[in-house]
């Protein structure tokens, strides 16, 4: 039996992100079970779990492609206010598209693979209102280069680039705006491992210069454990434990973080 | 003078729930530790020293007791802070160095050095130029400062590990064996940075396999095998 934690007292800031009894369903499927996660500014917090944990479902609620069937979502940011699950599809279009970045584990997803790597990357500035031609393509620069891409190839489409590549056009497409947060899907998984550590080196600076708030969902231990301050651990869509990043990898709790922490290779 | 730390009655087992047991690694520790004090921790191997640094660190969970920790926000029990604020104690009051350094891939040794001031808000310049000057205080080859660690030798990784876990004063440092696989003059280098730390104040608690290597520092010692008598001071300089 260990002690119970109290409420934060040195941290007086609000949590950016809180979301509160998530809960969803596919006819029988409970994906979600009263699911709850706050992210401090600043943080990154990391979301582990088994395929089927409901990890990703609980991602796509957070970017507001999902819509759960009880729950509440709220962003503390100037201008946001309320249930962002009861916002109407125009709004939550905007909201994404300003507030939110995300990167998915297919680029197929986050990407149109025939257009440009730089118009992918203006599009979602085009959303936000940006007009000036000159401007897109400068923001849209900015973002490739602090992805790490190399910006000789800034006009080739995502199709004919390498899986690396194509992660880091999702990334600049995902902080071109300067979002509050930054969401990843298996961001990683599928890439050869030193092009991982690349790609994995890259968040970890942007993480570092811009502070950007970030939660990241990975069945890969490792990932999770290099860049998370803190891990969720998720199973068949609960909550089955949470705490500081070193706590769950060396103390975890829960049977099934043991087993999934003594797994790892 | 009011103690930085005061650990209450704490213990701590690890459920192993493969097994179907607790398996208990110290019970009922009681002491405390004043600012520019050095506490030893004894006893043989599985006494449970290291596990008492990392559940003051809040790497592990404590099962009972209490951490009480005078930080410059007022008292804490580290048993039962909240996760986010250990995470801001440990960027600014409270250290922990190991044997191991975690490099990361394409982190250059300076790189990684600099990163504590780095996030305290120190000038990229002025935090690389502190970060040298401790890598050469360390004894670490010139030409290996933009290099990447990963490909270090052991020893060489021990003393990127120090200088970066060193570079900024704690309030408290824990420390878990950190002159294992180092060299002679690094091992003098890392006493006087702990000599110098403790004179400004800096509390610590430390496992040393050989405590001769840090014998002129310690004040008191606890001694965590079972049975054994309470925290004691000590005058003489013998181990």
């Amino acid at each position: 039996m260990t002690i119970a934690l109290d409420a934060p007292r040195i941290v007086r800031t609000q949590p950016i992100l809180q979301a509160t009894g998530v809960s969803k369903s596919y006819g029988p499927v409970q994906a979600l079970s009263d699911v709850s996660a706050e992210v401090y500014p600043g943080e990154v917090l990391g979301i582990v779990g088994e395929s089927g944990s409901g990890k990703s479902t609980f991602l796509r609620c957070l970017n507001l492609e999902e819509t759960p069937d009880r729950g509440a979502y709220t962003l503390d940011l100037p201008d946001v206010q309320g249930n962002l699950f009861e916002l109407d599809r125009y709004a939550r279009r905007m909201l994404c598209a300003t507030r939110i970045g995300i990167v998915y584990q297919n680029p197929h997803q986050g990407l149109l693979m025939k257009h440009s790597s730089s118009g992918n990357v203006a599009e979602r500035l085009l959303v936000a209102g940006e007009r000036r031609f000159a401007v897109l393509r400068e923001k849209a620069r900015e973002a490739l280069d602090a992805s790490e891409f190399p910006l000789d190839r800034m006009d080739a489409p995502p199709v004919e680039l390498s899986g690396g590549m194509q992660q880091r056009v999702q990334l600049a497409k995902a902080i071109a705006l300067e979002p509050a947060l930054l969401l990843l899907d298996e961001p990683t998984t599928g890439l050869d491992v030193s092009v991982q550590a690349l790609v994995l080196d890259t968040l970890k600076r942007l993480q570092q210069e811009r502070r950007i708030t970030m939660i990241i969902v990975s069945h890969d231990l490792g990932v999770i454990r290099t860049l998370s301050d803190r891990v969720m651990v998720m199973r068949q869509g609960r909550v089955v434990e949470q705490g500081l990043a070193d706590q769950i990898f060396q103390d975890p709790q829960h049977a099934y973080t043991q087993q999934l922490v003594h797994a790892k290779l | 003078m009011t103690p930085v730390l005061d650990v209450r009655a704490l213990s701590k087992g690890f459920t192993m729930h493969h097994l179907g047991r607790n398996l208990g690694a110290f019970e009922n520790v009681s002491f405390s530790v004043r600012p520019g004090e050095f506490l030893l921790l004894k006893g043989r191997n599985g006494a449970g020293k290291s596990t008492l640094l990392r559940t003051i660190y809040r790497s592990y969970l404590a099962d009972a007791g209490q951490i009480l920790f005078a930080s410059d926000h007022g008292e804490i029990d580290l048993a039962r802070a909240a996760d986010v604020d250990v995470a801001t104690l440990r960027q600014n009051e409270i250290g922990f160095v190991t044997q191991f350094l975690r490099p990361r891939p394409r982190v250059t040794a300076e790189a990684l050095v600099a990163e504590p001031l780095r996030r305290a808000g120190v000038a990229t310049g002025e935090a690389l130029a502190e970060a040298r000057h401790w890598l050469g205080t360390f004894g670490v080859k010139r030409d290996l400062w933009a290099a990447y660690p990963t490909t270090f030798s052991g020893g060489e990784q021990q003393k990127v590990n120090l200088a970066g876990a060193l570079i900024l004063p704690k309030k408290l440092q824990l420390l878990d064996e950190p002159t294992a696989s180092l060299d002679t003059s690094a091992r003098g280098a890392l006493v006087r940075r702990l000599a110098e730390l403790k004179a400004a104040g800096t509390a610590m608690i430390g496992v040393f396999h050989h405590a001769a290597d840090v014998a002129e520092l310690i004040d008191t010692e606890l001694d965590l095998s079972p049975g054994a008598a309470p925290q004691e001071e000590r005058d003489d300089v013998a181990v």
